[in-house]
């Protein structure tokens, strides 16, 4: 049998595929469906500091091959993630990644601090890039000089491996490098693409606010580029988002560079994304006959 | 109990232009309760992506109904699959309405009526129903809501010999405000706002709401709605609230 096993900072990931953020609520909405040690780590939607209410509806619309969506961030906030949300993550035999986010750089601070202080998360993934943007430090991945000293801060207060999700805006590798010399463990990529869709009888936008975020298989060959450019920069690793549905899918991405990926709107589409995803990993391998799946990483043939 | 299963289509029919009803094979365990609904998957396409909710419209075991209005590129799709086709079913989803105790009234707007029929069969001759469509065209399923519901009462645009005019809370207003039982409504938005104003608090109303929805278990937040206590999940806080609980 092929080893699946990827390392990411001083993790040991069983196997690269992990859920994305945002598309598997807390683990507990997808329990019903999958056997969550069969995944590679769990993220967990983003969390701030205090319950977020999110945007008005509507908040998605369906595109050809993809969704639009402007849910604006709503979640529970830390107190109730830490006493409603992991003890039952916990007792699952898979890393357990909290994304997280901040209305300033205090918070992000705050935020890297109490999560660090938590025995059961393996690790950090700080969201610096969402397209349903309204706040300064939520821009950052666009912004070197604010990323570079979030990057930093954030950094010197938790010991635990730090990913840092990046946009698909602007010059990823730049983006990405900036992290890596700041100390960050892996970069995450890419997040959704800022988007629109209009009624063209209402003239409005379909969603509750003007923009939202583009997720689903359209965006995948935007986001295996980035990957891609990534991971020619840095040397820590990338981990690869963006409209993986099928094992096929993954395996561009590890291939072009990514060291893990993460499925995220396919969970909407077929709640067993992640399992089979595994599965057809494994069954690409033995008929390959490669023994380690870190064989393939990387690999691509200019 | 397995929420995610192949499903063989038994039928797919019109029942009037717009409109169809699908009957599909699901395991004879599966349980439902009226109010519930299921999302259905065009198996191997990427586009459309998503799944469609369907409110369950009918189950006896081993066959589900859903009854659907064909609206857009999804449903347009799934009205022109055939008999011995497969579809991916996830569910069932969501709150039911809860189970009333004796006679209650069930108003429904046009296709609303995909919602509340699984509740007037599952308790015979208790229903007082008030239904309202446009024409007498669109009134689906008479005879057999005639037998089902204790009495049926359905209003128009233009009267008839056995329908009323104007809009389906106007004719409970006239008809159906002076019983004292629970209501249970589904159908369009100004309907539901319109019912809002004409309950009193005191007299329990379940209505059934839809939003656009992802993932049908609560993980996407995709799907909210307004309430009085902030925005709530169709999917998994719904889709059945007390209409004294939304902010419509």
């Amino acid at each position: 049998m092929p080893s699946l096993e990827v390392k990411i900072g001083n993790l040991t990931f069983k196997n690269p595929v992990l859920t994305a953020s945002g598309t598997f609520g807390y683990g507990l909405e997808y329990s019903q469906f999958v056997d969550l040690n069969l995944l590679g780590g769990v993220v967990v939607k983003g969390l701030s500091l205090q319950p977020k209410q999110g945007n008005p509806p509507p908040r998605i619309y369906e595109t050809a091959c993809g969704m639009i969506n402007s849910i604006g961030l709503q979640n529970i906030g830390f107190e109730e993630f830490k006493k409603e949300k992991l003890p039952f993550l916990k007792k699952f035999n898979t890393n357990i990644i909290v994304n997280f986010f901040g209305e300033n750089l205090e918070e992000y601070i705050e935020m890297a601090r109490l999560l660090d202080s938590l025995q059961e998360i393996n690790a950090l993934e700080m969201n610096v890039s969402c397209p349903n943007k309204d706040s300064e430090w939520r821009r950052m991945g666009l912004e070197p000089e604010l990323l570079k000293k979030a990057v930093k801060e954030v950094r010197a207060i938790t010991k635990k491996t730090l990913i840092v999700k990046l946009s698909p805006q602007g010059d990823v590798a730049l983006m990405a490098k900036i992290c890596e010399d700041e100390g960050a463990d892996a970069v995450s990529l890419i997040n959704t693409i800022p988007a629109m869709v209009i009624d063209i009888k209402t003239r409005r936008s379909m969603l509750g606010t003007s923009t939202g975020g583009l997720s689903g298989p359209a965006i995948k060959p935007i986001a295996l580029r980035a990957v891609w450019e990534a991971s020619q920069t840095i040397k820590i690793p990338v981990i690869g988002i963006g409209g993986i549905v099928t094992a096929e899918d993954a395996l561009q991405f590890l291939i072009v560079g990514a060291r893990a990926i993460q499925v995220g709107t396919a969970n909407f589409i077929n709640p067993q994304a992640t399992v089979e995803i595994i599965e057809g990993i494994k069954q690409f391998l033995i008929e390959e006959k490669i023994k380690d799946v870190n064989e393939i990483i990387g690999s691509f043939i200019q | 109990m397995n929420k995610l299963f192949k499903s063989k289509i038994i039928t797919n029919e019109a029942v009037t232009e717009e409109i169809y009803l699908i009957s599909l094979e699901i395991p004879e365990n599966i349980e439902t309760k009226p109010g519930q609904f299921c999302i259905l998957r065009l198996n191997h396409r990427l586009d459309p992506l998503l799944g469609r909710p369907f409110s369950i419209f009918d189950h006896v075991c081993g066959e589900i109904k859903f009854l659907y209005r064909v609206k857009g590129k999804g449903t347009k799709i799934l009205s022109q699959l055939k008999k011995d086709e497969l579809l991916t079913v996830t569910g069932p989803f969501g709150k039911w309405y809860p189970f009333p105790q004796g006679d209650f009234i069930v108003i429904a707007g046009g296709i609303g009526l995909a919602s509340v029929y699984y509740l007037i069969k599952k308790f015979p001759k208790k229903a007082h129903l008030f239904y309202g469509v446009r024409n007498e065209n669109e009134i689906l399923f008479y005879e057999e809501l005639k037998e089902l519901a204790k009495h049926v009462y359905i209003s128009t645009e233009k009267e008839t010999s056995y329908t009323y005019r104007g809009v389906v809370t106007e004719l409970f207003k006239e008809k159906g405000k002076s019983l004292s039982l629970p209501i249970y409504a589904c159908g369009p938005m100004v309907m539901l706002k319109e019912l809002k104003k004409i309950v009193n608090e005191a007299q329990p109303c379940y209505v059934a709401t839809e939003e656009r929805m992802a993932c049908g278990v609560g993980a996407c937040l995709g799907c909210v709605i307004e309430t009085k206590q902030g925005f709530k999940r169709v999917c998994t806080d719904g889709p059945v609230f007390e209409i004294k609980e939304l902010l419509l």
